[in-house]
């Protein structure tokens, strides 16, 4: 298998497990996205793929080929950090020229390739100004530039984007994607934003508490996530409790709900309704009872508090789409069974 | 907060006390010392009055030439010795636990406490013959008999960096430890070895604050007398220890004065040079 491979890679410090067992297999070409909230592990299984933290346990092979032992400057990998970490004493050019003057490749190489690399990040003639006197988002192309001068194998990025604005931001995000599939290299990133991991992966890697929570495609994540950790942590969800009764129907907050099956063996569970698939109708029609708690008109879509069960059901429709209820208001609320998805507690 | 420019005379207010300070202790001994080089020395007795430059013509001999260039030379040695070794070490010391660093930092304060006195005789003892640290050289096998290391330029050397180590790690400590560690780990997935990377991002990056730590230290070995004495014989004696002999045991005064007005301006002229070489170098 070519490509990036984690074989149940831990870290421990001291009595801290950081990293409890990591297992990953990463396709060449494959853009992924490391996802947790922050302490999760996230950053210190990038720093053991950089070789800048040695694994406790496990093996890391790159190509088939065991890289535990290699030291950082021998693996050939580029790394974007959070600070970035330009060299405040060199200019935009000497920065990316940095890894090919050490490896004392030609002048006229150097320089062709830092105006490649300029060119990509659409900052031409940049070359001769000090770091010092860029914005930010000029930094970090700077800095993807100077992590891409050798060509690497790998590409990691630790938390890239967190200093920019939100409109920088996901600008950056667009323009890495796109980078990165012009250049086919194999992508990881580490965020805490998950609007960055649904823009921009193939592979999202769920972490929580030092392990993959799950590790699949972000619509699929998103879709199916593998337990209430996932589903709570990729946008926002509903968690509500499931049982089957006595007729052998899946009952949620008090009222059974059509079409809803659990696993055989399970009588009680947990489901994950994503809030623009609750449907919120008219009282008395069917569905379970409940009443508006509160309501947040954002202009682009509409959040409906509901109150239901001794439960809150967050709904959220677009203006356009259904009527508005107002706070106070009874209503009925409809999980299609289709888009509740049983989760792992 | 924003902060007004001073406008009235009251807001220049709290700037009287130091500049006040400054010119007392300061400004006029120094005048004086200035006025006094110009004045002519009577034989036998003290100084009168009066506008001469023969006190600074005694300069230009070979033999106050020789001591002049001697003492810089010490000096700037020093400085460069005690930057090569406190600069290497503050790095490394900073990246050690919390705790560790303030065992070392602790270590070397205390030897901030010690006389210069203390200093020099302690040396001048490991150096020795009979008690130096040469016999236990002999034990190891190393040298075949006990030799004396002092009096000689490599103990007044010794000396010197010793007594001014302990200010320079302090002066270079915290911009070490404020420095990015992530700039090293940048230059290593970059494919700097450690090593290359000390020399090319931790050393360029810091280079103001080594240049501002080499000139405090040979500003700080310039104005030393009494390590030269203890620890060299007169041949390596500087400039200060010439003062010295001159306003106290020949009672020259104006002569005295002179040299010390010429070592100064000697300096600030040196470092003048050298931030005037930095700032065109970063230009």
């Amino acid at each position: 298998m070519s490509g990036l491979v984690l074989q149940d890679v831990a870290k421990h410090f001291g009595n801290l497990v950081a990293v409890d067992n990591v297992s990953l297999t990463v396709p060449h070409g494959t853009f992924v996205c490391m996802l947790g909230p922050s302490g999760c592990g996230k950053t210190t299984v990038l720093r053991m793929i950089a070789g800048l933290e040695d694994p406790t346990a496990g093996e890391i092979l790159l190509d088939d080929k065991d890289i535990t032992p290699v030291p950082t400057h021998k693996r050939n990998l580029g790394m974007v950090f959070q600070s970035l970490a330009l060299f405040p004493h060199l200019t935009v050019g000497e920065n990316i020229a940095y890894p090919l003057r050490i490896r004392r490749a030609p002048r006229a190489e150097q320089q062709k390739r830092v105006d490649e690399l300029l060119s990509l990040i659409h900052l031409d003639g940049y070359a001769d100004r000090p770091v010092s006197k860029l914005s930010g988002g000029q930094r970090q192309r700077v800095a993807i530039a100077r992590a891409l001068a050798l060509s690497p194998k790998l590409f990691l990025l630790d938390e890239p984007l967190s200093a920019l604005d939100a409109k920088l931001r996901e600008a950056m995000q667009v323009e890495l994607r796109q980078l990165q599939q012009k250049l086919g290299i194999t992508t990881i990133v580490v965020t805490h934003d998950q609007r960055e991991a649904m823009t921009m992966a193939d592979l999202v890697v769920v972490m929580g508490e030092g392990r993959i929570r799950q590790a699949a495609p972000p619509i699929e994540i998103y879709r199916k996530p593998a337990d209430a950790f996932v589903a709570d942590f990729i946008g926002s969800t509903n968690l509500l409790d499931v049982e089957t009764d006595g007729s052998g129907r899946a009952v949620v907050l008090g009222s059974a709900v059509p079409g809803l099956k659990l696993p055989d063996d399970q009588h009680k569970a947990m489901i994950s309704v994503r809030p623009e698939d609750v449907h919120l109708k008219a009282p008395g029609s069917d569905g379970i009872a409940g009443k508006v708690n509160f309501v947040r008109d954002l202009g682009g879509t509409i959040e409906t508090f509901v109150e239901a069960g001794g439960k809150i059901v967050v709904a959220v429709t677009t203006p356009r789409e259904r009527t508005k209820f107002a706070a106070g208001e009874a209503v009925s609320v409809v999980l299609p069974a289709e888009a509740c998805v049983v989760v792992k507690q | 907060m924003k902060r007004e420019p001073p406008r009235s005379l009251a807001d220049y207010a709290p700037l009287a006390f130091p500049a006040v300070m400054l010119v007392v202790f300061f400004v006029v001994p120094f005048s004086t010392m200035i006025a006094v080089s110009f004045f002519r020395r009577q034989q036998g007795g003290f100084y009168t009055p009066d506008f001469v430059v023969d006190n600074y013509a005694r300069f230009l001999t070979t033999f106050f030439g020789g001591v002049l260039g001697f003492s810089l030379m010490l000096a700037i040695m020093v400085a460069l010795v005690c930057v090569a070794i406190a600069f290497p070490f503050t790095f490394l010391l900073a990246q050690t636990k919390r705790r560790v660093q303030i065992v070392w930092l602790v270590v070397m304060l205390s030897v901030l406490s010690l006389s210069e006195v203390i200093i020099g005789f302690a040396w001048s003892t490991l150096f020795s013959r009979t008690a130096g640290i040469t016999n236990l050289f002999v034990w190891l096998g190393l040298m075949s008999e006990p030799q004396a290391l002092v009096p000689g330029f490599g103990a007044v050397l010794t000396g010197m960096v010793y007594q001014a180590l302990p200010y320079t790690v302090l002066v270079l400590y915290p911009a070490i430890v404020r420095l990015d560690p992530t700039l090293t780990e940048a230059a290593r997935t970059l494919g700097a070895s450690p090593l290359l990377a000390f020399f090319n991002v931790i050393v360029p990056t810091l280079r103001n604050t080594i240049v501002a730590t080499l000139i405090m230290v040979f500003v700080f070995a310039l104005g030393s007398y009494l390590l030269p004495q203890i620890l060299g014989r007169p041949q390596h004696w500087t400039l200060s220890v010439l003062i010295t002999d001159q306003a106290i045991y020949q009672s020259n005064m104006p002569f005295a004065a002179a040299m010390a007005v010429f070592l100064v301006l000697i300096s600030l002229s040196l470092v003048a040079l050298t931030l005037f070489v930095g700032r065109r170098e970063t230009a």
